[in-house]
């Protein structure tokens, strides 16, 4: 017998005491837990987003569509890149104005070649204003998994308030499992030691958010 | 690497050592009741945390119930999306399975995020037999592996190491394995993790092969979730070329809607955040983005023996928080290596011996590692009695009775280790039976209270030693009783047999 046939023979033994009629969706799953913790306005869960972000050492931004290449230019200045990576499906626009030289991440690009660049900028598929998190599903503008982990400092924008939801039960419903997915709170960080808490241990060490409104 | 939880002494061996070192006990106390405090803080946020908990106990409960259902679902969803699954009836099936998948690659060294499930199988050792090269890319877990060590905790392994003790670690063995720590390391977290980060990041970028756990698989869709914070994980799910997860059968949910549950009540048991830094998520291959080859390791090792325990079934319901090692007073004092598995404090002393049976000294011991106080069961996020299952297996040690070993039916002898432990339940018995021995008994304790030294002799020592014998007072409650109100009830005790 292959392992496949000894582990469901075991499984379905040690089962009998379960009735014969009984479906796998029989047994009863209350859902009577709440889809949104409290009520606001689209500005309120924006607001609550950029709130939980701090409280987790992101540094938040606010940004107009006219003043979004500035910002990015005076962030990656700030930090002092000199190359920076940007997704395929980036808007030219949001670069316009950067000095660093631009990166574009290629499946022949290897690992170590990320670990030489500065910074990254990238998009967001959604954002959860009640834990403070962003979700990454390699769709537009965000590029694959590794670019936003390699690089130190990774500069993510989130369109407001049409890209914030409210709540994990949301985003689950936006999001499509058949995309490999990366959620983000707040930059790496380990409380390993002694349960003190150190950011930055693997991901990027500088998390800045740009919430980029209308 | 040579260290296993194989051949541990019983818990009351081991946590008689453990409870004398005070270095240990202070880590330990500190460190339990910062994350207890916090984790309070964290449920409050949530009105609902009742009704979630609910809701993940019964998603469980669904999935252990068609447990054969579910992940013939996710074997046909994962080949679906590009995968590859193996089915490993024990651990020395895992481990073969994974040594063929490695040596396969040609490769000779992998890198590996955290997993519960590769220690239970001691894949480590078993890959090192093989000549091939395991690195453990937690900073908890190199820590452990570093200092030739064993996790202590399920969420900090490292736990029952304060910083000093870190340092020198790193100062002392990274050279050996890689790039050796920095010129005058200090003692700072900071500096710690950095040296970590140096240290590792070489291993990153050259891995061709990854190991991982998940702490969720999504049967409808084929999907594994693994949840962290230091972004080895990610490391490790996306820059290989292969993938390897070695994952539990009890891991799986139906559908992707329960990941709301889940994702809600684990990240505020474990680590008491509103959401851990990282969660990957990934379904099969992806062109051109992650491994391009990816290989799915179901385990058993006991666990179908679990579920056909009906009482001990609730187990597998567990994702692993390290709540209940948190409250647990016995764990506090104690330390997770007396627990003698991968599997420390309330949830240990119920997994381990369901899922290695009860017939050794250890496994037998591990359901009296508990002063059944009930903080595991109010602080579980998917509502486990671990009492009821801890007085459950207390049963199996003494009278014995039918379990399930290895998927075969059979019916266990009682213990002979704790023949002495009935004796003493049938004295006591004798004694509350015989009300005038028992008051005898109570008066002359009384009279000779100052006699009695601090540590119990023989037997008894064990007890005495990690506790403070509590004093006896100058007459027993009954006397009281009597004296004061006795005779102002007016009547006579009849029921106490005088």
């Amino acid at each position: 017998m292959s392992g496949r046939d000894v582990v469901l023979a075991r499984v379905r033994r040690a089962l009998q005491d379960v009735p014969r009629g009984e479906g796998p969706k029989d047994p009863p799953v209350p859902r009577d837990y709440l889809r949104v913790h409290g009520s606001r306005t689209p500005a309120e869960s924006v607001n609550l987003l950029a709130e939980n972000l701090v409280d987790y050492r992101a540094i938040v931004h606010r940004s107009e569509p006219g003043e979004l290449d500035m910002l990015i230019m005076r962030l990656l200045a700030e930090r002092g890149a000199e190359t920076v990576l940007v997704p395929p499906g980036l808007p030219p626009s949001w670069m316009a104005a950067a000095d660093p030289v631009r990166i574009h991440d290629r499946a022949a690009s290897t690992p170590r070649e990320l670990d030489a660049v500065d910074s990254v900028v990238t998009g967001c598929a959604l954002a959860i204003a009640e834990t403070g998190t962003l979700v990454l599903d390699g769709g537009h503008a965000q590029g694959r998994r590794r670019i936003t982990l390699v690089p130190d400092h990774h500069i993510c924008v989130v369109r407001v308030p049409e890209q914030v939801v409210d709540s994990v039960p949301q985003a689950l419903e936006r999001l499509a499992p058949a995309r490999p997915l990366t959620w983000i709170s707040g930059p790496s960080a380990t409380s390993d030691i002694e349960l003190g808490r150190v950011e930055g241990v693997h991901g990027p060490r500088r998390l800045e958010v740009i919430l980029l409104a209308g | 690497m040579s260290v296993t939880y194989l051949g541990m002494p019983a818990f009351p061996e081991a946590a008689a050592a453990s409870t004398r070192d005070p270095r240990l006990r202070a880590n330990l106390t500190h460190a339990t009741h910062t994350i207890r405090d916090k984790r309070a803080k964290a449920v409050t946020e949530l009105a609902d945390w009742g009704r979630l908990r609910a809701a993940g106990a019964a998603v469980k409960d669904r999935t252990l119930r068609h447990l054969d259902h579910y992940l013939e679902q996710l074997e046909a969803a994962v080949t679906d999306a590009g995968g590859q699954v193996h089915w490993a009836a024990d651990a020395v099936e895992a481990n073969r399975i994974v040594t063929r998948l490695v040596r396969a690659t040609g490769e000779t060294e992998v890198v590996k995020v955290k997993s519960m499930a590769t220690q239970e199988i001691g894949l480590n050792e078993a890959l090192a037999e093989a000549g091939i090269h395991a690195y453990e890319t937690d900073l908890a877990e190199l820590i452990v592996q570093l200092g030739d060590d064993l996790p202590s905790h399920i969420l900090v392994p490292a736990i029952h190491r304060d910083r000093a003790e870190i340092r020198d670690i790193f100062r002392r063995e990274m050279g050996h394995w890689g790039r050796p720590a920095p010129e005058g390391l200090s003692d700072s977290p900071a500096e710690l993790a950095e040296a970590a980060r140096l240290h590792l990041r070489e291993k990153f970028l050259s891995a061709k092969v990854g190991i991982s756990g998940a702490n969720f698989m999504v049967a409808e869709s084929g999907t594994l979730v693994v949840v962290e914070s230091e972004g080895n994980g990610r490391m490790c799910l996306t820059l290989p070329e292969t993938l390897i997860s070695v994952v539990g059968i009890e891991k799986v949910v139906p559908t992707w809607r329960d990941l709301e549950v889940f994702l809600q009540l684990l990240p505020r048991s474990s680590t008491a955040e509103r959401m851990n830094p990282y969660t990957s998520t990934w379904t099969g291959t992806t062109d051109g983005d992650g491994p391009r080859t990816f290989h799915l390791v179901l385990l058993d090792n006991g666990r179908t023996d679990t579920l056909a325990d009906t009482v001990g079934r609730q187990a597998l319901r567990c994702i692993r928080c390290s709540a209940c090692l948190n409250v647990c007073p016995v764990y506090e004092r104690a330390g997770g290596h007396a627990y003698g598995s991968p599997y420390p404090g309330p949830i240990g002393a119920i997994l381990t011996p369901q899922l290695r049976g009860v017939e050794g000294s250890l496994e037998a011991s591990l359901p009296y590692a508990s002063s059944l106080c009930g903080a595991c069961y109010e602080v579980c996020p998917v509502a486990i009695d671990i009492p009821e299952v801890l007085v459950h297996l207390r049963e199996r040690v003494v009278e014995g009775g039918p379990v399930t070993r290895g998927g075969v039916r059979t019916v266990l002898k009682s213990a002979k280790g704790h023949a002495a432990e009935r004796a003493a339940m049938r004295a006591a018995g004798w004694v509350f039976g015989h009300p005038r021995a028992l008051r005898a008994g109570m008066r002359l304790t009384s009279r000779t209270r100052r006699l009695h030294p601090r540590r119990l002799p023989g037997p008894g020592r064990a007890w005495s030693d990690t506790r403070d014998l509590p004093a006896v007072p100058a007459e027993s409650f009954r006397d009281w009783w009597r004296r004061t109100r006795g005779t102002s009830s007016g009547s006579k005790q009849r029921g106490d047999g005088e």
